[in-house]
């Protein structure tokens, strides 16, 4: 069945790979939603270890957040975490900065930051698990 | 080639100080302000993990920031910010779905978000402070 450009101004091609016009499709709205559904099972699990953990010494706090349970589950927190919180915020740059090369370099400083705090947390939990 | 000519000043469309304040628009506003604010909060979290793998000195100096006063309002806002964040989100996926758009549906829907996370953040400031033996 042959289909008449007025109808579909993209090529077939385009259609295929359905990314449109922002070139990267749904990703970004996709893990941003996925991500929040992750984040609030884990914060609430995440919060209970808090409260557990307040007025503990160092001790008992390493030997918590180093145990399997909670080692895991922070490490899913914080991949969980990171990713829609570099999402967000490269929503609110290309919301408000409009100078190019400001703009460009933002998300470049926001991609660092959040795998910086990504790789530095997960390094404590699992420097805590492996007890090196 | 034909030269590109300078942009037209073309009128704006009015922005947020035009309009009159609402729940809902505060209440989506704060939803963003409240995800900047927590984006950099993560910095305490990478701390406190980071402080409890080096060792009794490093987890010594956490706990002094975290039970001083500056450090204790931090922690309020933040906990506020969390929360509130979170019931926001709850409400994006809810909208997600196409429910809860209606004039009064979405009036409630904003002020439960905000009694919700402030009563939640009271509850847990409570039941952590009870964790700790009483305010100290």
């Amino acid at each position: 069945m042959t289909e008449t450009p007025a109808k579909h101004i993209r090529t077939p091609l385009g259609r295929v790979r359905g990314l449109g016009a922002a070139r990267s499709g749904t990703g970004h709205f996709w893990r941003q939603r996925l991500t929040a559904v992750a984040n609030i099972p884990l914060t609430i699990a995440v919060v209970i270890i808090i409260i557990m953990l307040l007025g503990r010494n160092q001790a008992a706090a390493a030997q918590i957040l180093g145990s399997p349970l909670v080692a895991i589950i922070m490490l899913l927190f914080i991949a969980s975490i990171t990713t829609h919180m570099k999402i967000g915020m490269q929503v609110i740059i290309e919301d408000y900065v409009h100078d190019e090369t400001t703009k460009l370099v933002l998300i470049m400083a926001n991609a660092f930051f959040t795998i910086a705090v990504a790789l530095a947390s997960a390094y404590g939990i699992l420097k805590l698990s492996f007890g090196v | 080639m034909a030269e590109t000519k300078a942009p037209v000043a073309r009128p704006l469309s009015p922005h947020l100080q035009i309009y009159q304040p609402m729940l809902t628009m505060m209440m989506s506003i704060v939803h963003r302000i409240t995800g900047f604010g927590l984006y950099f909060g993560m910095l305490l979290l990478a701390w406190w993990f980071l402080a409890a793998a080096s060792g009794p000195n490093g987890y010594a100096k956490f706990e002094w920031f975290a039970g001083s006063i500056v450090g204790r309002l931090v922690l309020f806002g933040y906990t506020w910010a969390l929360i509130h964040h979170m019931l926001g989100g709850i409400r994006h996926l809810i909208w997600d779905t196409g429910h809860g758009f209606g004039p009064s549906e979405r009036e409630w829907l904003a002020a439960a978000n905000l009694i919700g996370s402030i009563a939640i953040t009271v509850l847990l400031w409570i039941l952590g402070l009870l964790a700790m033996g009483g305010p100290r």
